[in-house]
């Protein structure tokens, strides 16, 4: 089963291929057939697979397809890493991708059939890009899933290409993401010239041989690239404007998948990280500062998505300080869970949009009695993003937070902070959002404008689907049901890795990851948790989260926040203005540059370089052109002077 | 004599027939300028030829005798050589009444 | 000073006067007659040499048959000196100064040669004398002599296509 690894991400590829070259043939629901279904069948495969890997004793198997470079001695096949981590991340992938590329079918159903085509292509080559960036059985192969990604993201974001503000927003994901991917590029050289070679079976036996300054050169590059792909700062601006992508979009690529890349890179190079404890630090701080950071951005954003954007970015903060602290399993398992709820907070925002055509929460409310399905599952998915137990969420982040304390408890203080933050922020989104009164009515008619800008996936509609609260109803069942599904796994996806507080050897996770982790864990001394210790610090983030989800459920449910946010909630509103300060710090002097290079030194230094190289050639041969007079005479003259010429190198010169 | 003399004497006249060449424009003077070349060579193979038969007719009576048998043959080209360029000139001066070699600029075309 | 160098610079003297005065003269048929004069003073220094054969054969294809055929040319041409342009100034020192440049060079070159114990041989020798250069042509340089009678065949033809008028 296992050498039919490669089938995995050639459906998707053929799913691209069929459905990009031939978007204007085919009609619409063979191009949905084709887009979900080839996703189905590498779920189907990797599952199977996923069940060979998860039998005992099953050793990491590396599958080599064939030779891709070779130069002198460095040899880099092109193979697929076969191990517990990378099936996981499969199943992820193809299964959380599968349930939106459903999605998508009846979301994107509005669209004409050649973008409805070229949509499904994207996506397919998106997962196809996520695939190999996981199966990479080495830094290259990684490499080119992870440019994969970055492009489809990047087409993606800019699917409504007409619209300029989309155009930008792309362009800032792909040109943020080109900076980190330098990082992991320079890294690739860094880690082929200290090992000789790419092949992570190489590599990481090899590891502790290596000096500590060059590991912890490597990892901190690899770690700059982790922060583009995954939105950590100081890169993280670009997934807040990602979110202009069609909603399925933000879901999968935005959410659930792509930004854990960074995230299984580092997993996979654990060995490495762990034998760099400065560059730990740093990707623990990193993670932290990011975490809160995007935690405090999203109490005062007023759009839907923004709010999930920013929500992914401190999550994903929170899966880099598991990382740093040592936590990996507990870093995956985040990645885990967090993937079911997120897909399912975006996917619920997708529903609420296509209900009713606006993005900005403040229009919204009320929406419980409309909408039963959406509501529930949307507030499924904020109890397990809260921490609340036994929703998924709180697992995992509490096996992070342990971790945590265990390293620094002033960690642990802020991260539990920062979980209080976010109950409180996901519980005003859904408190505006689905409780109290519709606030729809009387707004529409001038904002009717916006709307279609806001989301012109869905524009022919609005027309005549004015968003009042009686046409308002329930999305169809290719939107539910993967709501559904993606629910149940986020409440039960926590069951996975219970902790030995409260169950003997029941974290089938961190048994089925274990030897993934095995080198870093013999690094690590495991320093014996007190139980009592361990539960005061789980009712401690239990109950911060509660006071946050209550706080924000009585505060927003009956008098939602309306007005324009002044003082520090503006700024917070404003996003510490770091998009502001990006611009005057970076952009703005790289432009004066640019624009001096171009005004000054293009026109008149190289400008006059290769002007006067032409006009000195141009002066010379009109000068020289004289000579060729035809006059034999001076043809004469001047073979005598060469021959002078000649006389005195060879006679005189030359001695 | 010191074989200096000869060669300097040569060096000479196959100089001035070099900047008559360069200096005139009749080309029935370049063409005795030529030979004037010609001759000063001559001269000096004649004079080499005494030199290595001096040095030499003890071992070889005959030594030298090569370097007036090529003076022998290059009269003989040089009379050849007369004969066609002679011939090229007359057809010229039929072509364009004229002997100006500054005529001759077809080369520029 | 011997008789023998008193020859030789006199026949040097009058070798490089007349050769500048065919540069120098105006009218073709000086330049001529100048011509002759320097072959009859290299004749001069052929005998001085014993190389008498050369000597005659230069008097006779030279001065006799060649400068004839140029004479004739140019009195068929009716050529003076008011006939001839003249050339650019410049190109004119030009051109002097490029020979004397040349002149330069060989001298300047050949002063330091180690020459001074070389002696051409004068008024000695009998290889120069016509018995022996006819062994000589006629036993080891047969075949260059019969190519170049071909030779002189194909300028014969060559100055009869190039003369006939068409």
């Amino acid at each position: 089963m296992i050498n039919y690894i490669y089938l995995v991400p050639l459906f998707p590829l053929l799913g691209f291929l069929l459905n990009g070259l031939l978007r204007n043939k085919l009609s619409k629901s063979l191009t949905a057939f084709i887009g979900c279904g080839t996703i189905l069948a590498s779920f189907l495969l990797s599952a199977a697979i996923f069940t060979e890997v998860s039998k005992a004793g099953f050793q990491a198997q590396t599958v080599t397809l064939f030779p891709f470079i070779q130069v002198n001695t460095l040899k880099i096949p092109f193979a697929f890493q076969v191990d517990q981590l990378s099936t996981l991340f499969l199943l992820i992938i193809t299964g959380v991708g599968f349930l939106i590329h459903l999605y998508s079918t009846s979301y994107m159903h509005e669209e004409t059939g050649d973008h409805y085509a070229r949509y499904f292509s994207y996506l397919n080559l998106f997962v196809f890009s996520m695939l190999l960036l996981v199966l990479g059985a080495n830094y290259v192969i990684m490499f080119i899933g992870w440019e994969g990604v970055g492009l489809c993201s990047y087409l993606l974001i800019g699917y409504w290409f007409k619209n300029l503000d989309y155009d930008n927003a792309a362009k800032k994901a792909f040109i943020m993401n080109r900076i980190g991917d330098l990082g992991f590029l320079l890294a690739v050289f860094l880690i082929i010239s200290k090992f000789g070679s790419a092949t992570f079976a190489d590599i990481y036996p090899k590891a502790p041989q290596i000096s500590v300054r060059a590991l912890t050169a490597i990892t901190l590059l690899l770690f700059i690239g982790a922060t583009g792909k995954s939105a950590q700062i100081p890169l993280y601006t670009w997934l807040p404007d990602a979110m202009a992508g069609p909603t399925p979009v933000s879901a999968l690529i935005h959410a659930a998948t792509m930004v854990t890349a960074g995230i299984y890179m580092i997993a996979r190079s654990n060995i490495l990280y762990t034998l760099a404890p400065t560059t730990q630090t740093v990707v623990a701080i990193t993670g932290l500062a990011t975490a809160l950071l995007a935690a405090t951005i999203a109490l005062k954003q007023n759009d839907i998505k923004k709010v999930l954007a920013y929500s992914t970015i401190s999550q994903l903060g929170y899966m880099f300080l598991g990382l740093g602290v040592g936590a990996y399993t507990g870093s995956v398992f985040h990645v885990m869970t967090h993937a079911f709820f997120k897909a399912l907070l975006f996917l619920g925002a997708g529903s609420v949009i296509h209900a009713i055509h606006e993005q900005d929460i403040r229009k919204m409310g009320g929406l419980r009695k409309f909408m039963p399905i959406t509501h529930i599952t949307f507030l499924f998915a904020c109890f397990a993003i809260a921490g609340i137990p036994p929703f998924s969420g709180f697992f995992s982040k509490d096996e992070i937070l342990a971790a945590a304390y265990q390293k620094n408890p002033v960690y642990y203080v802020i991260g539990v902070f920062t979980a209080l933050l976010t109950a409180f922020y996901m519980f005003r989104l859904y408190a505006t959002t689905f409780l109290g009164t519709f606030r729809g009515e009387n707004a529409h008619i001038e904002d009717h404008h916006d709307m279609q800008s806001a989301e012109p996936g869905s524009e022919p509609a609005s027309h005549n689907h004015e968003p009042d609260s009686h046409s308002i109803h329930e999305s169809p069942a290719a939107i539910t049901i993967p709501l559904i599904i993606l629910a149940i796994l986020a409440v039960i996806g926590g069951f996975l890795g219970i902790p030995e507080v409260f169950a003997k050897d029941l974290h089938w996770l961190g048994h089925f990851l274990g030897p993934v982790f095995q080198a870093s864990t013999n690094k690590q001394a495991a320093v014996l948790f007190p139980p009592s210790q361990e539960l005061t610090l789980m009712g401690i983030s239990v109950a911060v989260a509660l006071i946050g989800v209550i706080t924000a459920w009585t505060r927003f449910s009956r008098k939602p926040e309306l007005e324009e946010p002044t003082g520090i909630g503006a700024i917070l509103a404003n996003k510490w203005y770091v998009d502001e300060i990006y611009d005057a710090l970076i952009v703005r002097p790289l432009n004066a540059f640019g624009k001096f290079l171009n005004n000054v030194i293009e026109k008149s230094v190289i400008d006059w370089a290769v002007n006067g190289a032409g006009r000195i050639v141009q002066y010379s041969s009109r000068q020289i052109r004289l000579i060729q007079s035809g006059q034999v005479g001076g043809y004469v003259l001047l073979m005598v002077v060469g021959m002078v010429i000649l006389f005195i190198v060879e006679l005189f010169v030359k001695k | 004599m010191p074989i200096n003399y000869y060669i300097f004497l040569s060096v000479a006249l196959f100089c001035i027939g070099v900047a008559g060449v360069l200096t005139r424009r009749n080309a029935i003077i370049i063409f005795m300028c030529v030979e004037l070349m010609l001759n000063a060579v001559n001269l000096l193979l004649v004079a080499f030829s005494k030199m290595h038969h001096v040095a030499l007719y003890k071992i070889n009576p005959e030594a030298g005798i090569n370097g007036q048998i090529f003076v022998f043959f290059i009269m003989v080209v040089a009379a050849a050589e007369v004969s066609v360029g002679l011939a090229i000139i007359v057809m010229m001066y039929r072509n364009t009444h004229s002997v100006d070699v500054n005529f001759l600029n077809r080369l520029k075309h | 000073m011997s008789p023998t160098q008193i020859l030789f610079w006199s026949l040097s003297v009058l070798a490089l006067f007349s050769a500048i005065m065919m540069v120098a003269s105006k009218n073709p048929i000086h330049s001529v007659l100048w011509l002759i004069a320097v072959f009859f003073s290299i004749s001069g220094h052929y005998i001085l040499l014993n190389a008498q054969f050369l000597a005659i054969v230069n008097l006779i294809v030279y001065a006799g048959a060649i400068m004839v055929l140029f004479l004739f040319v140019i009195m068929l041409m009716n050529l003076n000196a008011d006939t001839e342009p003249q050339k650019n100034k410049w190109l004119k020192i030009a051109g002097v100064i490029a020979g004397g440049a040349l002149l330069l060079v060989f001298v300047a070159a050949l002063k330091n040669a180690d020459l001074k114990n070389q002696i051409a041989q004068v008024n000695g020798g009998n290889i120069g004398l016509i018995s022996n250069l006819g062994l000589s042509l006629f036993h080891d340089y047969v075949i260059p002599f019969e190519i170049s009678s071909i030779l002189f065949l194909s300028a014969m033809v060559g100055a009869v296509v190039i003369g006939k008028r068409e």
